[in-house]
């Protein structure tokens, strides 16, 4: 393919055809200001932040949606260009709500940061608000209309990555409002909490909804005994919300920064990552050989049971009955480390330290209390607890390293990779293959499901049955593989995560979640599994205890009562 | 989902089987949205709720979506024509003598603005051109009858008449 030739600010640049002039400049190191652009999402030159100066042109163009052409000559930094983007940005700030110093995203918003970058230093223009309220209906996200500045960013995230179609723009003229159909509070549409929309919104017009003072209260609370779990996605990204690199592993820190916060038991969502392979992988060899409904499908991720339930409802047979492994922990810690512990279970409170927006939403459903109490009192956001120890003034960067607390505390490697797309259905292989053939892996390592490609499918050999698998991340995704189950292809198991990437790319991970991080966090989980003594949730001894002292046995009569769940058909509309 | 919303009003088996007829030929067709809207509109006389999701289905667009262009475009509404009909005259010479005050009364007491319907169905509101009656401005019809120097304070009295019928 040869590439184009052309000119950007007196530098000779090459481009594929193809590329953009925002492009092209960035592969040269010039930076042009973005704000509605979203790299392969959103590229729609609504903003006009990105305006550049191209030689022949009668006006000024987009950059984000000007392909580069053959000999052209473009300039980024004249006074004009600089006015221009200077004026564009002025009007949309001429009706956004002046909250910075009280709103949920400063210091991590693209607006707010672009007037400080394109020097605005007086707002000359003031036009009338939005008339729409801020609406709290849902129980995992925040529409705050007032300070949407309609790049639909979000718009195209929920109706090409997710495939959902929740809200799109709605009315026209000064009325014009991302919402759902009918100007529905989101907490009423089939909207299914991803939280996707939260994770590219350059503003505060959406947001995660927060519930840290629920938290604070109860870590204040002298009758609370106040345990915390955490996901595995939220060492490899937690470091983030303190400057560090993503996919740091930081687990460690991580444990002692929630001990400093007041947690009196620091344990690990990993562990019962570990007891949902067990429960899982039971469940398939059972299905397996009792004729049972097949492709099993993974329920870990409360953002695509909530998709399966209002868009399939008839294929939810093949989801999983286990409980996602955030309110497996709920139920055995107000049953099993309650009686262990001698704590009364109405007196022990839960907090989850959550990738996921979603996870709120699956706390709160009513179905998800079979320890007889609420599983889950609370399940934060990544970017919740970043605040929160921001505001205890903990230096997260700088602490010592720390262990979990045991018994719900122990995990291995296996419990690790749920964090990222492809983790459950390798853990569930190397615990599944083990356990069915008898005989030890000669590799743990099943890269075929690893990785960033949407659809993953490979086979697997276990004592001459083969097993066909196939594992999605994003609802799109999701999607395709549905449509092949219903044309009849066949696979056996199948693990589906809501959001792209997996854990690791939640709609509650810091901000800004693009691929090149989703990649980085990925390899932050690999090889925090590499650095586990143990690798097979099977060989997790916490785990053997829990079904020796409490359990009994996989699929067990208290099993069935605590780790197991139902779903319900819900309305498209 | 929506319960107590207007535009959720139950319509004749037989129009739901006229909108399935329109929409027969677009099948899976996006582009047409706006064409079959139209089409349903004229048949139905407004697109209430289930209209939308129809043609939603039918064409396979998301409903967000379906209702964006609804309420986008002007021409398109949710609410069925009320059973009396009112124009506001807005010429000139009637926009002087107090047509606006007119229809922020009607908007106050009636919730109804232009294009409109009112909750209960009795009204529906349009803004019209001149009616050549600029002497009596401002002007206001109902159904058949014209009304001259309707002031707010007169508004309630001509509409109760026709509330009750
Ligand atoms: S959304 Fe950004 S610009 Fe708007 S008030 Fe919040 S921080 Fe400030
Ligand atoms: S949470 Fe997910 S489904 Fe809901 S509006 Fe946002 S992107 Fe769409
Ligand atoms: S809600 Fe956020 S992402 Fe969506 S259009 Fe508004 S500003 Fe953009
Ligand atoms: S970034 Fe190019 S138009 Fe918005």
């Amino acid at each position: 393919m040869s590439l184009i030739n052309l000119t950007i600010d007196g530098v000779q640049v090459q481009a594929v055809p193809g590329t953009s002039v925002l492009e092209a400049a960035g592969q040269a190191g010039i930076k042009i200001p973005t704000l509605c652009y979203l790299k392969e999402i959103n590229e729609i030159g609504s903003c006009r932040i990105c305006l550049v100066e191209v030689e022949g042109a009668r006006t000024l163009q987009a950059s984000c949606v000007t392909p580069v052409t053959e000999g052209m000559v473009v300039r980024t930094n004249t006074p004009e260009v600089r006015q221009a983007r200077k004026l564009n940005l002025e009007l949309i700030m001429s009706n956004h709500p002046q909250e910075c110093l009280i709103c949920p995203r400063s210091t991590n918003c693209e607006l707010q940061q672009l007037a400080a970058e394109l020097g605005i230093s007086e707002l000359r223009f003031t036009g009338a608000m939005s008339p729409y309220e801020p609406d709290f209906s849902s129980p995992s996200l925040v529409r705050d209309p007032r300070k949407c500045i309609l790049c639909r960013r979000c718009v195209s995230v929920c109706e090409n990555v997710q495939q959902v179609s929740a809200i799109a723009p709605q009315e026209r003229g000064f009325d014009t409002v991302v919402a759902p159909a009918f100007l529905e509070p989101l907490g009423n549409a089939a909207c299914v909490n991803c939280g996707q929309c939260a994770l590219v919104c350059p503003t505060a017009a959406i947001h995660e909804k927060d519930q840290t003072g629920e938290v604070w209260a109860a870590l204040a609370d002298p009758e609370k005994h106040v345990v915390v779990q955490t996901a595995p996605a939220v060492r490899v990204s937690i470091g983030e919300m303190f400057g560090a690199e993503p996919g740091r592993v930081a687990t460690g820190q991580l444990v002692a920064a929630l001990r400093k916060l007041g947690f009196d038991r620091v344990f690990d969502t990993d562990f019962t990552a570990d007891l949902t392979i067990m429960e899982e992988g039971s469940e398939l060899i059972k299905r397996l050989q009792e004729g049972g409904t097949l492709p099993l499908i993974t329920s870990c991720s409360p953002g695509w049971i909530k998709f399966i339930e209002h868009f399939y409802p008839d294929l939810l047979p093949h989801l999983s009955t286990c409980k996602s492994p955030q309110q497996m922990f709920g139920a055995l810690a107000k049953t099993y480390y309650a009686q262990k512990a001698g704590i009364d279970p109405s007196n022990i409170f839960v907090v989850s330290i959550m990738p996921c927006t979603a996870k709120k939403f699956e706390a709160g459903r009513e179905e998800m209390n079979g320890s007889g109490h609420r599983d889950v009192d609370v399940a934060l956001t990544t970017r919740e607890l970043g605040k929160m120890l921001k505001e205890a003034g903990i230096d997260f960067n700088s602490l010592a390293e720390e262990e979990y607390d045991s018994p719900l505390g122990i995990s291995t490697g296996a419990g690790v990779i749920f964090g990222s797309t492809g983790g459950v259905m390798e853990a569930a292989l190397r615990t599944a293959y083990e356990l069915v053939t008898g005989e030890t892996l000669p590799d743990l390592e099943f890269h075929a499901v690893r990785g960033l490609e949407g659809v993953k499918e490979t086979s697997v050999n276990l004592n001459g049955t083969t097993l066909n698998v196939a594992v999605a991340h994003g609802l799109a995704n999701a999607r395709e593989i549905l449509e092949r189950v219903s044309g009849g292809q066949e696979y056996h198991f199948i693990e589906i995560m809501c959001c792209p990437g997996g854990c690791i790319g939640g709609g509650g991970q810091p901000i800004p979640t693009d691929r090149e991080i989703r990649a980085r966090r990925a390899a932050g989980i690999y090889d925090a599994d590499r650095a586990m003594p143990l690798r097979k949730s099977h060989e997790n001894p916490a785990v053997q205890a829990l079904y020796k002292e409490f359990l009994g046995e996989p699929l067990g009569h208290k099993s069935h009562e605590l780790l197991h769940t139902h779903y319900l058909a819900r309305q498209k509309y | 989902m929506s319960n107590g919303c207007a535009c959720h009003t139950q319509l004749e088996p037989e129009q739901l089987n006229e909108v399935g007829r329109i929409m027969e030929p677009y099948r899976g067709q996006p582009g047409s949205l706006i064409q079959v809207l139209h089409k349903a509109q004229n048949a139905v006389g407004y697109l209430p709720r289930e209209v939308q999701v129809m043609v939603s289905e039918g064409l396979n667009v998301p409903l967000t979506r379906v209702y964006g262009v609804v309420s986008f475009y002007s021409f398109f509404t949710t609410k069925p024509k009320g059973k009396h009909k009112i124009c506001v005259c807005a010429g000139t010479a009637c926009y002087v003598r107090g047509a606006n005050q007119l229809l922020n009364q009607l908007e106050k007491d009636y919730h109804i603005g232009p294009g409109d319907t009112s909750d209960d169905g009795q009204f529906s509101l349009d803004v019209v051109r001149c009616v050549g009656a600029c002497g009596l401005g401002p002007v206001m019809t109902v159904d058949d009858d014209v009304y001259g120097r309707v002031h707010t304070d007169k508004l309630s009295s001509i509409l109760e008449k026709y509330a009750k019928e």
